[in-house]
């Protein structure tokens, strides 16, 4: 066998793949038992042929156990033959960073989404019709509410654990959308976009984006005072856009809003079936894909673009991504149940003339109000037809950002003097201080409208007139990306250009003083522990090594692809 | 020494398998609180607490157990490159090019076929008309329900007399008949008693220091419903846009790109509040063809 990973012949014995490859654990108690854990050719075991030799830890009479627990998988296999596939499965290695749980937390949220959301259809009408309100909530009583408003009211004050699931709802939400962004972020700084996860990019993007619209078509049923001021926007929003606008607007609303309350029905049908089964898909491609094309990994000892080095499936990863998704769940939980969000019932529902004080949309549709706001008053009016102020900020301006993000990927490849291979190490976000700098100059713009969705609470707590505050944000918005993205170059250009380890973990710095008085510094030698002392990375799944079909050309080793600004 | 792939992570396992246990037992027992309260009609913030500490006991037991207790390799896996061979290109080609070319070669088939299938998706869309509801965009847009004479009614449908606000008050109103109306909603304000002509041309339209305008922001269409008194002036929630009442409301501040239409009053016979005619332009934001259809105010 011409393999250049050790080869557990002996192992055969047992018949079936998946043990074999979860057995590495046996080879240890084989050595108790005194069978030979030498490979066929002879050599020693990959685990004794370092300087140091680590002994087998199980005692041997656990290896009559795990024949009981073999029999599960064998018997699984003796019916769908799901041995290979399984044995793939189990041992596919994970490798560890705090940054991939990022996308974990959205997947997990999403899954309470689901859960929470079914529970709640149970009692929500999704209905605009108007009844005269006499129920278990006195304040409301001989007032005019619709039934989604009142089924939302009575879900929450008079059903036991509905307030927890609707609180735990919206929560989700915003968590959800949250833990999206900051997972973008992630695989911009790192450049996990790059060949050959392009289209894994575009697909997330889609995600945010039917994560976004869904999140605002779920706070806008309960047809509260809010959330419908929040709905008549929206509409104005949909009558801005050029020659179809009219048009558009009255298909998705069912005339002009708020019409005779069909759109509660229409979003309530987008809300919990159609969007849910657009974001199942896709989320089902988003991991299909990372599957195959396996996890990215940061560089470090025996990480290579050629292969992933890190923690197998079952059980570890298994054990610490089932753990976060019950934490996710108990903290969203918590949250639920101590915090306060959307009381709807002391908003009251919708009338058209009400005026709602204290307008917040949800966080994530914060850049899109901060954008109305600071949009100076123009519209461009042409022979007879116009091109109304609402446009710009709120059409074109999020078509552009999400134009251009879906674009980066190529045209990020098409400036880049690097060769156009596919990149499984990733960068820090040091390595590309181009790339760096320009995203955390794009998000500082993003996050000062986000900023500008306040201008009243600012003016309010720092006592200034609001329209030095919108002044402010008109100027500052395009002028402190520009600052803080280029101090993040030049840092992220001195960290690249400074001493290489820069930044890792527990070394120690020695201070010296010279004879002459001066002060100066000498790291320590790594230690353990920082990543310089770890083992050799051993082979769990020897199988699927094939040396022979590597492609140099396509797995090279990828320089660092820095933008030529 | 044991190989530390698969070695317990910490020197202290026993403490770590027994903090484990807790974390268990906590969430077994959380299960018990959290019946027991849903049996008693507790509060939701209680049943969500025990809610969470079931999953929060779970979850930061397995992690634990995960971390410290599980082998952590490092392990490796190699990739395959995301590419095939020359051979596997080469097959793939020409079986789709068999099938390419038996397209080909029935030219007019083929494009009759595309032809097909362009108007079908157009016959698609045709249906989709049907979700503009009774209404297909028209006056609406363009005329309120305030005519020629049109009494002025407040939420309650009650007819407003020139003895219906103190100077510096103000008021929602509606054309009669309409209440509540979306379009129609009008700020009624009285800055003063006395006429207050905000704009040449407007010399009639404000008896008794009585202003009507358009409640619809030109924004984005929220109800301008703050009327600061002091500085006569309204200001709309939603992106704070301002309007000087004086001059005609027009927009001094914020985003909103046109001043709110002003409506023009009377006072009828029997001493009510009336429209002398409807807006003399179109109200509330804008949208494309503003401007084509607009033929002047009903009278
Ligand atoms: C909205 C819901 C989303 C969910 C549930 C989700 C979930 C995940 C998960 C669990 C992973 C693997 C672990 C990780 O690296 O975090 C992942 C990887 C990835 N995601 Fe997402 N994601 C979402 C949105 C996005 C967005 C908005 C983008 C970018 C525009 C994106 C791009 C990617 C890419 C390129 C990878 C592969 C990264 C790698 O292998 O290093 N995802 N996603
Ligand atoms: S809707 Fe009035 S300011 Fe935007």
């Amino acid at each position: 066998m011409n393999l250049s990973a050790p080869d557990f012949g002996h192992e055969v014995r047992f018949g079936m793949d998946t043990i074999a490859n979860m057995g590495v654990f046996r080879v240890r108690k084989m050595d108790r038992v005194n069978v030979s854990t030498r490979r066929e050719d002879g050599q020693e075991p990959r685990f004794e042929s370092h300087e140091r030799t680590y002994e087998p830890r199980v005692s041997p009479s656990s290896a009559n156990s795990n024949k009981a627990i073999a029999a599960v998988p064998r018997w699984v296999d003796d019916r769908l033959t799901l041995a290979k596939g399984g044995k793939t499965f189990l041992n596919k290695i994970f490798p560890d960073h705090w940054s991939f749980m990022l996308g974990e937390i959205s997947l997990y949220s999403f899954i309470i989404l689901l859960a929470t959301g079914v529970y709640l259809t149970f009692f929500f009408v999704p209905s605009g019709h108007m009844v005269l309100y006499h129920g278990p909530y006195k304040p409301l009583w001989g007032q005019h509410v619709s039934e989604a408003y009142m089924s939302t009211v009575n879900l929450s004050l008079d059903t036991r654990f509905g307030l927890l699931m609707r609180q735990m709802h919206h929560w989700a939400a915003d968590i959800f959308i949250a833990a999206a962004v900051v997972h973008m972020c992630r695989v911009f700084f790192t450049g996990a976009f790059r060949r050959p996860r392009e289209i894994n990019w575009m697909i997330g993007l889609t995600l945010m984006l039917l994560a976004i619209v869904n999140g605002f078509l779920g706070y806008s049923i309960p047809d509260d005072l809010v959330s419908g001021t929040g709905l008549r926007i929206a509409f104005s929003i949909f009558e801005s856009i050029p020659i179809v606008g009219n048009w558009l607007g009255y298909a998705v609303f069912g005339g002009p809003y708020p019409g005779n309350g069909d759109v509660i029905f229409r979003f309530y049908i987008a809300h919990v079936l159609i969007l849910p089964l657009l974001i199942l898909g896709l989320i089902g491609a988003h991991m299909g894909m990372m599957v195959y094309q396996k996890h990215t990994q940061f560089p470090g000892p025996g990480r290579t673009n050629k292969n992933v080095v890190g923690a197998p499936m079952f059980p570890t990863f298994m054990a610490k991504t089932t753990g976060y998704f019950f934490v996710i769940v108990g903290v969203i939980a918590l949250m639920g149940a101590l915090f306060q969000i959307n009381p709807i019932w002391l908003y009251g529902q919708y009338i058209p003339y009400k005026v709602s004080y204290a307008v917040q949309p949800d966080w994530y549709m914060g850049w899109l109000d901060g954008a109305l706001r600071i949009m100076p008053s123009w519209e461009l009016h042409l022979p007879g037809h116009m091109i109304p102020n609402v446009f710009f900020p709120a059409v074109l301006f999020p078509g552009l950002t999400f134009n251009i993000l879906y674009a980066w990927p190529f045209i990020e490849r098409k400036f880049s003097k690097a060769p156009d291979i596919e990149h499984h190490l990733l960068d820090r976000p040091r390595d590309n201080p181009k790339r760096t700098g320009l995203g955390v100059g794009v998000l500082t713009f993003y996050f000062m409208l986000f900023g500008a969705s306040s201008t009243d609470v600012l003016a309010n707590m720092f006592h200034v007139s609001l329209n030095t505050v919108l002044w402010f944000f008109r100027f500052a918005v395009f002028i402190v990306p520009v600052i803080v993205g280029f101090a993040a170059f030049q840092l992220a250009h001195e960290m690249k250009e400074g001493p290489q380890d820069l930044g890792k973990r527990k070394r120690h710095n020695i201070v010296v003083r010279s004879a002459q008085g001066g002060y100066s510094t000498i790291p320590v030698e790594g230690r353990p522990g920082d990543g310089h002392g770890e083992p050799e990375p051993e082979v769990l799944n020897p199988e699927v090594l094939h040396p022979e079909v590597l492609h140099p050309e396509v797995l090279g080793e990828p320089l660092h692809a820095d933008l030529p600004l | 020494m044991s190989d530390p792939r698969y070695a317990d992570r910490t020197s202290r396992p026993k403490t770590v398998e027994r903090t484990i246990a807790v974390c268990f037992t906590v969430s077994l027992l959380s299960t018990v609180g959290f019946a027991a309260t849903y049996w008693q009609t507790g509060p939701d913030m209680l049943l969500g607490v025990f809610f969470a500490m079931i999953f929060l006991g779970m979850g930061v037991g397995v992690i634990a157990w995960g971390k410290y207790l599980m082998p952590q390799g490092p392990f490796v896996e190699e990739r395959h490159p995301l590419t095939t061979t020359e051979e596997d290109k080469q097959e793939f080609a020409e079986a789709f090019g068999r099938g390419a070319d038996s397209i080909k070669r029935r030219k007019l088939l083929g494009k009759l076929f595309v032809a097909v299938n362009g108007v079908f998706a157009i016959a698609l869309i045709i249906p989709l008309r049907s979700l503009l509801g009774a209404k297909t965009p028209g006056s609406e847009l363009y005329h309120t329900n305030f005519g020629k004479g049109t009494r002025l009614v407040t939420v309650n449908g009650e007819p407003v007399t020139l003895a219906a606000l103190d100077v510096g008050g103000a008021q929602t109103v509606f054309p009669e008949g309409y209440v509540g109306s979306a379009t129609g909603q009008t700020i009624l304000i009285r800055p003063q008693t006395t006429p207050l002509v905000t704009k040449p041309g407007r010399e009639t339209w404000s008896p008794a220091g009585y202003l009507a305008f358009s409640k619809v922001c030109t924004h984005a269409g929220c109800p301008v419903g703050l009327y600061l008194q002091e500085f006569k002036e309204l200001l709309c929630p939603c992106h704070q846009s301002v309007f000087d009442v004086s001059t005609g409301a027009t927009q001094v501040f914020g985003p909103a790109p046109r001043p709110l239409p002003q409506l023009p009053l009377a006072v009828n016979s029997q001493g009510y509040l009336v429209s002398q005619h409807d807006y003399d332009e179109p109200i509330g934001p804008g949208f494309w063809s503003r401007g084509a259809l607009w033929n002047g105010h009903n009278s």
